[in-house]
């Protein structure tokens, strides 16, 4: 299937994508890796009528350190996150996740910003933003803001974002310890998670048991009171709604967030 | 709109419109025909090409995002008429059946030892999991992709 018509831009910088999306307005659509939005586009489940490309605006892409925190360029590709010594050594859960997401091929195109902007309730990457506790940087027509993971997504495919601003960058504090886990639980490859669970420290977010990814509350709070895994992962479902569809039901959901947010707490990878 | 990329190393100005996916400018436009068209949806590989030297699936990209990159196909992996290591080792281990996920199979492949030169069997397998053969000829599949790592390191 091909998209229908628009017309197409080329951001050079993030200063002219910012412009390019103040001057079309509502009717644009930031384009990145284009792996969420094409397919969206050919199912004209998006049709905007004009796309602005920041596939290849340098200054967006790149991953530096700045003091505790890393911070990861919008473009980044999840190949690129995956493989980056930095990441991997500061915050070993970002790396997996990267690498958790898609195919090798998919894994070259799509990018971080996109991942996030995107906002699936089942991707991997928003679950491992909320798990590790990072934030988003915003640009926009009123200057800069930062977003923290935690309230960025608002509901289901639903960011923060105005349709005038542009993430910039993501901000992830380090975290090179062991104690960190993740669970995707999948029925096939290259697919998104039936549920996933990510575990840093005493945190827990879960992925595809609601609109957002949500943190297990209850569970962290039972841990950060003393309980065993066992017993804190028992309460990882409390309060969620998951969604129902053709690979699980609601309380099928709830079963796997218990049985792998004690996996997770356990550290262990999969 | 008007475009300049490399194709196979050689350099290309072409008028595209800007929702024409890259898989259809390489087959249409430049008539190279290797990138087949399975799915439509990322899900197949069929169409895996490479851009800048990594493997990408060119039915969810356009054409324009090519602009200013190297793309190589099928067709430009073979130099001189010389085949590469990797279209060789599918010859030899018979990693083909009907054939229609062979060109995506072997850019795939030479995107992977490009970048782990010596895979494990199990890194080989998982570094083709974006890319389905329907005759499911996996098992010889693997033992070129290994065969042309073996071959290329010698
Ligand atoms: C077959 C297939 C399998 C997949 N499997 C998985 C999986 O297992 N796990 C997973 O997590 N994901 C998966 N994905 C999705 C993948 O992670 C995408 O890369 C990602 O969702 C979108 O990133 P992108 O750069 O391609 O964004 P695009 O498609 O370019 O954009 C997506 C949306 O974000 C907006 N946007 C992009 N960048 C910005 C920015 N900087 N600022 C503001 N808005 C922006 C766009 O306007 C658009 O609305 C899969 C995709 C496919 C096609
Ligand atoms: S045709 Fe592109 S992945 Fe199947
Ligand atoms: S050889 Fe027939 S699909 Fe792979």
């Amino acid at each position: 299937m091909i998209p229908a018509p628009f017309q197409y831009e080329a951001a050079e910088s993030a200063g002219h994508a910012l412009d390019l999306l103040a001057r079309h307005g509502e009717d644009a659509k930031l384009l990145a890796g284009g792996h969420s939005l094409l397919p969206m586009m050919k199912l004209r489940l998006a049709v905007p009528s004009v796309v602005i490309d920041i596939g290849r605006v340098e200054e967006l892409a790149g991953i530096r350190a700045d003091g505790d925190d890393l911070v990861i360029g919008a473009t980044t590709c999840h190949a690129d996150v995956a493989a980056s010594d930095l990441v991997r050594s500061q915050t070993p859960l970002l790396a997996y996740a990267a690498a958790q997401v898609g195919d090798p091929q998919i894994r070259h195109r799509g990018t971080i910003g996109g991942s996030l902007a995107h906002a699936d309730p089942a991707a991997d990457l928003p679950m491992a933003l909320v798990a590790l506790g990072g934030s988003m940087e915003i640009s926009g027509p009123a200057g800069r803001r930062t977003v923290a993971a935690d309230d960025f997504f608002a509901g289901f495919f639903e960011t923060s974002l105005q349709p005038d601003e542009l993430l910039t960058a993501v901000r992830v504090p380090r975290h090179p310890g062991p104690d960190w886990g993740y669970q995707k639980f999948v029925r096939r490859a290259n697919d998104w998670a039936i549920v996933g669970v990510a575990a840093a420290g005493g945190r827990i977010a879960l992925a595809n048991m609601g609109p957002v990814p949500v943190r297990a509350t209850a569970a962290e709070q039972a841990l950060a009171g003393g309980a065993s895994v066992a017993d804190a992962a028992a309460m990882a479902a409390e309060g969620t709604d998951p969604a129902e569809d053709i690979h699980a039901d609601r309380a099928y959901r709830q079963h796997l967030a218990r049985v792998l947010t004690r996996r997770a707490l356990e550290h262990q990878k999969g | 709109m008007q475009i300049k990329l490399t194709v196979n190393g050689e350099p290309r100005s072409d008028e595209v419109e800007p929702r024409l996916l890259l898989v259809h400018y390489l087959r249409e436009q430049c008539g190279l025909r290797a990138a087949n068209v399975g799915c439509d949806t990322t899900s197949c590989g069929a169409c895996t090409v490479l851009l800048n030297g990594k493997s990408v699936k060119s039915c969810t990209m356009l054409a324009v995002q090519a602009a200013g990159q190297e793309i190589t196909t099928a067709e430009g992996l073979a130099a001189g008429g010389e085949l590469h290591p990797v279209q060789q080792a599918f010859r030899q281990e018979h990693g083909l059946q009907c054939g229609f996920c062979t060109p995506g199979m072997v850019m795939a492949a030479a995107g992977l030892l490009a970048e782990n030169p010596h895979p494990t069997e199990a890194e080989v397998r998982e570094g083709l999991e974006g890319n389905f053969c329907r005759c499911t000829g996996y098992h010889n599949i693997v033992r070129a992709v290994l065969s042309a790592a073996g071959s290329m390191s010698a």
